[in-house]
């Protein structure tokens, strides 16, 4: 789950954090008094679930609340388009106005998991403001790591060697041990999967504040974390994603016109690239689960049927556990339910499938059954042609 | 010769109870697995499925020798139920769960670092040695003996590469997932050396996906000299950075992790990758051939 930089900020401030003063402003007139009461010249950020927003114009300096006003009123209820948001862009409905700082140089601190050695690790480097993951490509050495023993947890000389490759002295040094150790904490605490201060700003008079802050949670801590669960901004999902996973559904939207509907994961994935390898293009990722229960395969349907890009649905179905001859007859139910207009190609394997195969045929429906899963693909991507061409 | 398991292991499933529990263990016991106890806590001294149920798994390897064991617990108790398991001395265990939050298994592999216990999973089909024992939830019947380890990632992609094998007429030495979560017990590389010990192996077909770098170190070791073909198979080239494909496991960003980098690492090291999933099967039998 991801949250916004005011979020991520408010709770980093919790473990010990410097964060700029700053007010979240959905109004030109709020923005112009967030200004007022910051005093000086003040950062506009528009608050999306995206990076690349500076490059983009999503962040403004100005000089008084008046413009503070006119910024904050170009920004908001406009979508910010981002090397992240693709070419739709993101809608701007939230700014937060930060006191601008002072800064003298831009570091780089950030959390992350490392499936590898399963181990917290705290990523530092002296070069902020960049993206880490392509630092740490195209010059490792400026990228440090530390490893958090699950057994000691993250240690003081850690955060101090830390701190040193950041090229800090003095009182810096000292608040860069807390900041570091803060971060690590927070991790912890929130069962995070990310936290990314990028840049962790060093200002003229030698303080560290978080200019920037990202948060991710893992998804399958969240129930440790109700009040982290609250932050949610449905705004920020897609509203089919978060309705397929109320239902039990693992949905992911692509820009494609062949749906699918597969049991399982990596079967998922492997039908996707499929209609990909057949010369179509995937409309989403959608996992029913390995049981195929006709909840499920009816709120399949429903989402592909209310999808006007989707012009063919492939259902991939391996029938192990569950019997062929009880999935068709959840398809054939949901599918009469649904009332299915566009074609729908149906290829099963597994236990009984020719009884299954056999109930999908008598059932006067408009599927297409196919024996196998790449003429299957290709139908699928034929049909899709056929009812509009690639869009 | 198989890998981990065979049909002397003693099995004692935690979580037996419930309604995955009693629907797989009687599944497992159906293909002759010897499940010999379940543990639940709370249930000691009661009987399921005929199995005598207990409220630890020390107090079940106590009184059944148990040497496996297979975990239904629900996430939130399951890095508990699998360290219990370790402490009370079991060599191998296989967690079905899915959902585990991922700092839980970072405890996990700490402690089962300090141990002898060996984990496959967790959000693991499991691992079959087809004829002999299963323990796990894949379908039984679309196995049969032979000679081809399988290793994925995933469940339904791993039975839709198991029944394509064996309608090539080619059998399984042993199928097994590592399990779709971004930290698991034994990894590719663990599960290719075994495979490369097994006499009874002779070709591996590996299904890899988007996420991690399990397959780029898989790639690493066969690189280095692999007695045996590999089939690979990797899922995910059409796949966004930054979003979670289904299993926790699966996401990438568009730097590290994504499909075409495994594929072309693998395929470097000498693995016969299979660009179409519908392949497998007869890829295998043309290597084997």
């Amino acid at each position: 789950m991801r949250i916004h930089e005011f979020q991520a900020k408010r709770i980093l401030a919790g473990f010990g954090i410097p964060v700029p003063r700053g007010e979240v402003v959905a109004t030109a007139a709020e923005a112009r008094a967030a200004a007022e009461s910051l005093g000086g010249p003040v950062v506009l950020k528009a608050q999306i679930h995206a990076g690349g927003r500076g490059k983009a114009g999503g962040i403004l300096k100005v000089e008084t609340p008046a413009e503070a006003a006119a910024a904050a009123s170009r920004l908001l209820g406009q979508p910010l388009v981002t090397s992240q948001t693709g070419p739709q862009g993101r809608l701007v409905r939230r700014l937060l106005v930060e006191e601008s700082l002072a800064v003298a140089r831009e570091l780089y601190a950030g959390v992350v998991l490392s499936r590898r050695e399963a181990r917290i690790v705290l990523l530092t480097s002296p070069r902020g403001g960049v993206d880490i993951e392509t630092l740490a490509l195209s010059e490792p050495d400026l990228v440090l790591r530390q490893e958090v023993s699950p057994a000691a947890g993250f240690l003081p000389f850690q955060a101090r060697s830390a701190a040193f490759g950041l090229g800090l002295a003095g009182p810096s040094l000292d608040q860069a041990v807390t900041v570091l150790a803060g971060l690590v904490r927070a991790f912890e605490a929130t069962d995070a999967s990310l936290v990314e201060i990028n840049p962790l700003a060093l200002t003229a008079v030698g303080a560290l504040v978080a200019a920037d802050a990202k948060m991710d949670f893992d998804d399958n801590g969240l129930f440790r974390h109700p009040d982290l669960r609250a932050l949610l901004d449905p705004g920020e999902e897609s509203a089919e994603e978060l309705e397929a996973s109320r239902a039990g559904l693992s949905f992911v939207r692509l820009d494609g016109d062949v749906g699918c509907m597969v049991n399982g994961a990596g079967l998922a994935m492997a039908t996707m690239d499929l209609i990909a390898l057949s010369g179509g293009r995937p409309a989403n990722f959608l996992d029913v689960g390995g049981g195929v229960s006709e909840d499920a395969v009816r709120q399949a349907f429903n989402i592909l049927s209310s999808d006007p890009g989707v012009r063919s649905a492939l259902v991939n179905i391996f029938g192990g556990i569950v019997r062929c001859d009880l999935v068709a007859q959840g398809i054939v139910r949901a599918a009469r339910d649904c009332g299915i207009h566009i074609p729908v190609i149906i290829r099963m394997e597994g236990t009984n499938v020719e009884l299954g195969r056999k109930i999908l045929a008598d059932s006067g429906l408009p599927f297409t059954s196919e024996p196998d899963m790449e003429t299957a693909a290709r139908e699928a991507v034929r049909q899709a042609r056929a009812a509009g061409g690639p869009r | 010769m198989s890998l981990l398991i065979d049909a002397a292991a003693r099995v004692v499933v935690q979580g037996m109870t419930g309604r995955e529990g009693t629907f797989h263990a009687q599944s497992m016991i159906e293909y002759g697995t010897n499940v010999r106890a379940g543990v639940t806590p709370g249930k000691g001294g009661t009987r399921h499925l005929d199995r005598p149920i207990f409220d630890t798994v020390a107090a079940a390897v106590r009184a059944e020798g148990v040497d496996v064991s297979i975990v239904f617990v629900p996430a939130k108790a399951a890095a508990d139920a699998v360290m219990e398991a370790a402490e009370a001395g079991i060599g191998l265990i296989v967690c079905i769960t899915e959902g585990i939050p991922a700092l839980d298994m970072v405890r996990v592999k700490a402690f089962l670092a300090e141990r002898p216990s060996r984990l496959v999973g967790p959000n693991t089909p499991g691992i079959i040695t087809p004829g002999r024992a299963k323990v796990g939830i894949m379908p039984g019947p679309i196995h049969k003996p032979g000679p081809v380890g399988v290793v994925s990632r995933s469940g339904t992609l791993t039975y839709e590469a198991v029944h394509q094998l064996t309608q090539s007429g080619l059998g399984q030495s042993t199928a097994l997932g590592i399990g779709g979560d971004p930290i698991v017990g034994l990894s590719f590389v663990d599960v290719l050396r075994m495979f490369e010990a097994d006499p009874e192996t002779r070709a591996v077909v590996l299904i890899g996906e988007i996420g991690g770098s399990g397959e780029e170190e898989a790639a690493a070791l066969i690189r280095g000299g692999f007695g045996k073909p590999v089939i690979g198979y990797i899922a995910g080239l059409t796949a966004p950075p930054g979003r979670r494909m289904g299993h926790a496991g699966a996401i990438m960003s568009a730097a590290q992790g994504t499909a075409a980098q495994k594929i072309e690492l693998l395929e470097a090291a000498g693995v016969r990758i299979v660009r179409s999933p519908a392949l497998i099967g007869r890829t295998a039998a043309a290597v084997l051939a």
